[in-house]
């Protein structure tokens, strides 16, 4: 049970909670008729004192889609921190107006400080360089969907391994499923942090490499994920500028691949994709951000203690959205995409 | 050099060379109003040098930030003369408020009012992380508060 619980980081959840959580957002997916009206009268802050818009407006979509209401601000100059207000006292005071808050701030470990005064579930939507535990089960999701599995994959994590906390908790994440490898693909300057090694990958026993170049690695991946170099992470503009075109996936790129490879992002992508990919029938970074909806509908149902609250199934379950058009790789799985879906 | 035996008090040896001064300001005995003397690089055929510091009463100690500074510190408790007990440390699990996180992208850096808390990550490796950001830090060193 989730409810009243916190989620701070992605080792918060057990394996049986997670695949729990997966279950109930494959059956919003399927059927989200069901759960339109389940949170109605629950409230969701969205306290966002770092600028993001996928992340706020999934947050968003995911409550109103499940009838309850939101409040919150986008920009922390519209916040009582520009008063001088410490962010203890912004979570105590709105955790008496809402139910749930979502959070994200630049400074790492706020989520768990909001958690240790707030009287509702917070769930941490981004800690700086830190957790992003929302955006774990996103990837997750995905690439249960795409691969039907979490285990025994060997996945590329590509780009800004040292800032990227998309990248972080996806690693931690993933080391808890047996069998699964990482291939960690950066320049020395944006390498993975020794915490991961010391911390994640060496207790679990999970076998890592390390390299310099995409296309060294690109032919041993079931998944590829790639990162933004972020300028925000940088106290020195000249080593953003140095580095941020370090990685591109381009289409040469992708003929190095396998055919069932599976490309992921947690977006906004600036150039280190090329748009030529897009059409790849292996990109799955814009059925992500779907999926990622999903998954926080499951994940607000669960803390809110609601997810039995969906009227019981009267009719049959409708078809699924159309498969993809494009030709699909022959041990390609496709997913199961969500209804209305952008899965190509 | 002489220091004269002290008749019940504590005597806290085997300090890591240099640290002794780490210990000596976190128990404020510079504030005592009893006799405190501080050695500094005494031989020691175990350690090359060490520390000791010798305290003319029978203060209470928090020895789990003792065990955190350097956890081969020992602790005599002096009766009549003679060393009633001796008290070995370990690192303990948690320390609050006994060093700075210095991450500045950490929460501590900007909310005042919180305490810096690190717990034992690696006993063997002697590493704590702050419990906010994660940052590691070694048994003892660090910018103490």
């Amino acid at each position: 049970m989730l409810k009243g619980r916190h989620v701070i980081e992605p080792g918060d959840l057990s394996i049986q909670e997670l695949d729990d959580l997966f279950s109930l957002a494959e059956q919003i997916i399927k059927q989200p008729e069901r759960y339109s009206e389940v949170c109605r009268g629950k409230i969701l802050a969205t306290l966002f004192f770092e600028p993001s818009t996928r992340t706020r407006l999934s947050f968003e979509a995911a409550m109103l889609r499940l009838g309850g209401s939101t409040l919150g601000f986008a920009d922390p100059g519209a916040s009582s921190t520009t008063k001088g207000e410490s962010l203890t006292d912004t979570i105590r005071t709105v955790s008496s107006y809402s139910d749930v808050i979502a959070m994200r701030n630049p400074k790492e470990g706020a989520a768990l400080l909001a958690s240790q005064v707030s009287s509702v579930p917070v769930i941490n939507a981004g800690d700086g360089g830190h957790h992003h535990p929302t955006q774990t089960l996103t990837d997750l999701l995905t690439i249960r969907a795409y691969k039907g599995k979490t285990e025994g994959l060997t996945i590329g994590l590509c780009g800004d391994l040292k800032f990227g906390r998309t990248v972080h908790s996806l690693a931690k994440a993933m080391s808890r499923y047996p069998r699964n490898r990482f291939v960690l693909i950066s320049p020395p300057e944006l390498e993975i942090p020794d915490y991961i090694i010391s911390r994640v990958f060496k207790p679990a026993g999970v076998s890592f490499t390390q390299c310099r170049r995409l296309e060294e690695a690109i032919g041993d991946l079931d998944i590829l994920y790639m990162t933004r170099v972020q300028k925000e992470r940088f106290f020195n503009e000249q080593d953003y500028v140095r580095l941020k075109d370090s990685y591109i996936l381009d289409a040469e790129k992708m003929k190095l691949a396998r055919k069932d490879l599976t490309v992921l992002h947690p977006l906004p992508r600036v150039n280190e994709i090329s748009v030529e990919v897009d059409s790849d029938p292996r990109a799955a970074y814009f059925p992500q951000v779907k999926y990622g909806m999903y998954a926080r509908m499951a994940l607000i149902l669960q803390l809110l203690g609601m997810e039995s609250r969906a009227p019981a199934r009267e009719t049959p379950a409708p078809q699924l959205a159309p498969q993809p058009t494009a030709p699909q790789p022959t041990a390609h799985r496709t997913p199961a995409a969500p209804k209305g879906g952008t899965a190509k | 050099m002489n220091v004269q035996k002290i008749r019940n008090g504590l005597v806290i040896d085997h300090i890591r060379a240099g640290a002794g001064l780490k210990v000596f300001n976190w128990l404020k005995l510079d504030r005592a109003p009893f006799t405190v003397a501080m050695i500094m690089n005494a031989p020691s055929s175990q350690m090359g040098k060490k520390d000791i510091i010798k305290i003319d009463n029978v203060i209470d100690i928090d020895y789990s930030v003792l065990g955190f500074i350097d956890p081969n510190i020992t602790v005599s408790v002096i009766e009549d003369e003679h060393v009633a007990r001796k008290i070995t440390l370990t690192m303990p699990d948690r320390v609050e408020n006994v060093i700075k996180c210095r991450n500045p992208r950490c929460i501590t850096s900007s909310e005042t009012a919180i305490p810096h808390v690190f717990h034992l990550v690696d006993r063997k490796r002697a590493e704590y992380a702050c419990i906010y950001c994660d940052e590691l830090y070694r048994a003892g060193i660090g910018e103490f508060l």
